[in-house]
């Protein structure tokens, strides 16, 4: 028995045609076309285009959510081993399409994706969520681009481990995989530094994270009329972890109400986090979030109030992506409650 | 200064009455080796005893916890000998001729020093990451004397000398031997250089040292990095045993003594010395963990590279986390100076490989190789034997509770292995 495999096209690539016919609505079709034949050649049998949906760009891009919801169905009934949508090389309405339909396969039905473009096409921005085969810039590069898809949609039915980004082909999803190079390290480096000396192009094996610099903001020149608010990274939430923050890689922060509570006791906070020794911690949640010491100045007229919310969340492997995420979001009610500064702390 | 290494390819280890190497063959008469690090007084204050084992490649093997590796040597021409500053009288090395054992190391092994001592398997998946599984070992097991746990670093040193020792003791029986071949390492004076190669760029090779302290420490000439200056050497004084390890960081990412004799940035850049580049110097630098020496030394390294007219300069990293500082200080200083970088470092991207991999960053550190990611869980079959001890698998790091599993074998990070994502580059092994 081969794998069941459903690949996602545009009006072009079935051959409706070109940008005037690109308003199409999405169309069911059974078995393979156009680049579907390729796909099934690579696979020689273990699997199978089964059917072909067809879509306009424009009318994916016009009715985005008509689109998913009628081609989800319509995956939904196939049963299928694999997704698989393009390749779009630089179409990048196409592009879009492909990777946003793919994601909506893989989070929707849970069903294996891969797409396939070029890494400048607008699609590749979700080449973290989902798999995407690196390919030419355009249709030339069909002949490459199909094999390629070909292998590494085989691996994914397979449930086999990927390989390296560099090994199988696809784009960087910033998921680190180790394998092993023809050159030892040593002998790449200086290769490195010698088309670096001569100007020539060379590639990094590790891309540096770009690091986001805050410029504090100005001094507060009376802090006994100021507003200050608590949080952190540490993981401190009501006992219980009423909110679920996951103990590493959280996907969310919480936002819990201090009005009234002169100090963290251990029977009402705790810690979520993973990534440290939760003991001392546990014993004395104020050590992570200074509420105890906050009220003491609030008594003494030092600071003007402490806010009566904190915000807090794990930073434990979170992605820097997210954490911005979280801080974008309640950077905001903080401003709007009026809040002057804020005390941040990790662990 | 111009070094002949004269190789002489060990291709068997062999217990006798006699030591010697004869055809390839070095028989070792334990008694002897034992007799040899008695005579330092810290070892026979702190070692209660030595045992003595071989190790074959692709025997069913396991030589755990793992402190040092070292290439046994012997100084044959020219000034110094041995570990100069530790071993041997201070006088520099890196001149004359020194003959080799290739292909076979000294191993210490035994009671843990510090958290950070690795695994070596001589067969199976874990003998892909480590390169000593390529060798013909002869494993120094030591035993603490009585209250050795007051008196770590004490322990630590006896330890680290007796290992010198062994390979001092086993070096020297390639005195007399004919090497199977030879190679010749020469740098010349700057401005010689300047004018013999008056196109090519110079490049020069910012060795950092791991010198974080409590057992993270490295020696230069008998000097414990920590106390030095960001400096140059010749580069043949590296490959001729004046850096040694005295460290105890993950096992992944330590640099060996035997590192150091065969430093591969070292060799790589020799490779490349009079045809693409000009192979200046070395900078040795420190990763102390404070802030002001780490200011310090880092503006040394960009000090020297400009005062050197560099063009470019390959650094390497020992040890993460805290270094990773050290290492983009240096990176970036060095750029701000005009000097072109290439980097080599590891990565703690998590087990999933999904976390940032390098405690610190910059755009300028923008040509870099990774000896991989050192969380990389890894299944360890049980092997036959085991030469050392298993009882601290589930504590070194890279192990976890429960590493040591009923049936034998080990689950764990790569980061137990020594050596396996060397940031010298000396493996394959990458990521991306």
């Amino acid at each position: 028995m081969s794998y069941r495999v459903v690949h996602y096209i545009n009006q072009f690539f079935a051959n409706i045609g070109g940008e005037e016919m690109a308003h199409v609505a999405p169309e069911l079709r059974e078995g393979f076309v156009g680049p579907g034949m390729a796909l099934n050649q690579a696979w020689k049998g273990e699997a199978e285009v089964v059917a072909t949906i067809v879509c306009g760009d424009s009318y994916f891009a016009e009715h985005e959510k008509d689109a998913k919801a009628q081609i989800l169905e319509w995956v939904k009934a196939q049963k299928p081993d694999l997704f698989i949508a393009g390749p779009a090389f630089n179409a990048g309405r196409y592009g879009y399409a492909c990777a946003n339909i793919c994601a909506a396969v893989q989070d929707e039905l849970g069903v294996p994706v891969l797409t396939g473009m070029y890494q400048e096409n607008p699609g590749a921005d979700l080449k973290n969520k989902v798999l995407i085969v690196s390919t030419a810039n355009s249709a030339a590069g069909m002949r490459k681009a199909a094999p390629a898809m070909a292998k590494l949609a085989m691996k994914l039915m397979k449930g086999e481990p990927l390989g390296a980004s560099c090994e199988d082909g696809y784009m960087n999803n910033g998921i680190r995989v180790n394998f092993f190079e023809k050159e030892r390290g040593a002998k790449r480096a200086v290769n490195m530094l010698i088309k670096k000396l001569n100007d020539q192009p060379f590639e990094t094996e590790y891309p540096m994270p770009s690091f986001d610099h805050v410029a504090p903001n100005k001094a507060i020149k009376d802090l006994s009329k100021a507003t200050i608010a608590v949080c952190t990274s540490g993981g401190i939430v009501p006992k219980g972890n009423p909110d679920h923050i996951e103990s590493s890689s959280a996907s969310h922060y919480g936002e819990y109400c201090i009005a009234g509570v002169e100090t963290l006791t251990s029977d009402a906070y705790e810690t979520a986090h993973g990534g440290y020794d939760p003991v001392y911690a546990n014993q004395n949640p104020n050590r992570v979030l200074p509420v105890d010491v906050l009220r003491e100045f609030e008594k003494e007229g030092i600071i003007g109030k402490l806010h009566d919310y904190f915000y807090t969340t794990v930073g434990n492997g979170t992605a820097v992506a997210s954490a911005k995420g979280f801080a974008m979001e309640y950077a905001q009610k903080l401003l709007e409650a009026g809040v002057h500064a804020v005390i941040m702390t990790s662990t | 200064m111009k070094l002949e290494l004269g190789y002489i390819q060990i291709t068997d280890i062999q217990f006798s009455k006699e030591s010697k190497v004869e055809n390839g063959t070095l028989f070792v008469d334990a008694d002897a080796v034992k007799a040899f690090m008695y005579e330092d007084d810290d070892v026979k204050e702190w070692v209660k005893s030595f045992s003595f084992d071989i190790a074959k490649p692709g025997e069913s093997v396991r030589i755990t916890p793992v402190k040092d590796v070292i290439e046994p040597r012997v100084k044959v021409e020219g000034p110094g000998g041995q570990f100069p500053g530790v071993i041997a009288k201070v006088d520099t090395v890196g001149s004359g001729k020194t003959h080799v054992l290739r292909g076979m190391a000294v191993v210490t092994a035994g009671k843990i020093v510090g958290f950070q001592e690795g695994i070596i398997d001589m067969t199976g998946p874990g003998a892909d990451y480590t390169p000593f599984s390529k060798l013909f070992n002869f494993v120094v097991v030591a035993e603490p004397k009585e209250g050795y746990e007051d008196h770590k670093h004490e322990y630590e040193h006896a330890v680290r000398i007796a290992g010198l020792r062994a390979a001092t003791f086993i070096g020297e029986l390639g005195r007399n031997v004919q090497p199977d071949s030879s190679e010749s390492f020469e740098t010349l004076g700057i401005k010689e250089g300047i004018e013999k190669y008056p196109d090519l760029p110079r490049v020069a090779y910012v060795h950092m040292l791991q010198s974080q302290g409590l057992l993270h420490d490295t020696y230069v000439y008998g000097v414990d990095a920590k106390r030095t200056l960001t400096t140059i050497l010749y580069p043949t004084e590296t490959m001729d045993g004046a850096i040694l390890s005295g460290n105890c960081v993950s096992a992944c990412d330590k640099n060996t003594t035997y590192h150091h004799q065969n430093n591969p940035v070292v060799a790589e850049l020799f490779a490349q010395h009079g045809k693409t580049l000009n192979y200046v110097c070395n900078i040795i630098t420190n990763e102390n963990v404070y802030l002001a020496d780490k200011q310090r030394s880092s503006d040394w390294s960009a000090k020297l590279c400009r005062l050197l007219d560099l063009d470019g300069a390959i650094i390497s990293q020992e040890g993460f986390g805290n270094p990773d500082t050290d290492l983009i200080m240096n990176t970036k200083k060095i750029e701000l100076q005009g000097v072109k970088t290439t980097i080599i470092t590891d990565e703690y991207a998590g087990q999933d490989g999904k976390s940032q991999s390098l405690a610190d960053a910059d755009p300028l550190a923008d040509a870099v190789v990774t000896g991989g990611n050192a969380n990389q869980v890894i299944i360890l079959p049980k092997l036959d034997k085991v030469i050392g001890m298993l009882d601290y698998v589930d504590t070194i790091a890279g192990g976890h509770a429960g590493s040591l599993r009923p049936d034998g074998s080990i689950e764990a990070e790569i980061q137990v292995i020594t050596g396996a994502t060397n940031e010298m580059g000396f493996n394959t092994l990458s990521a991306r």
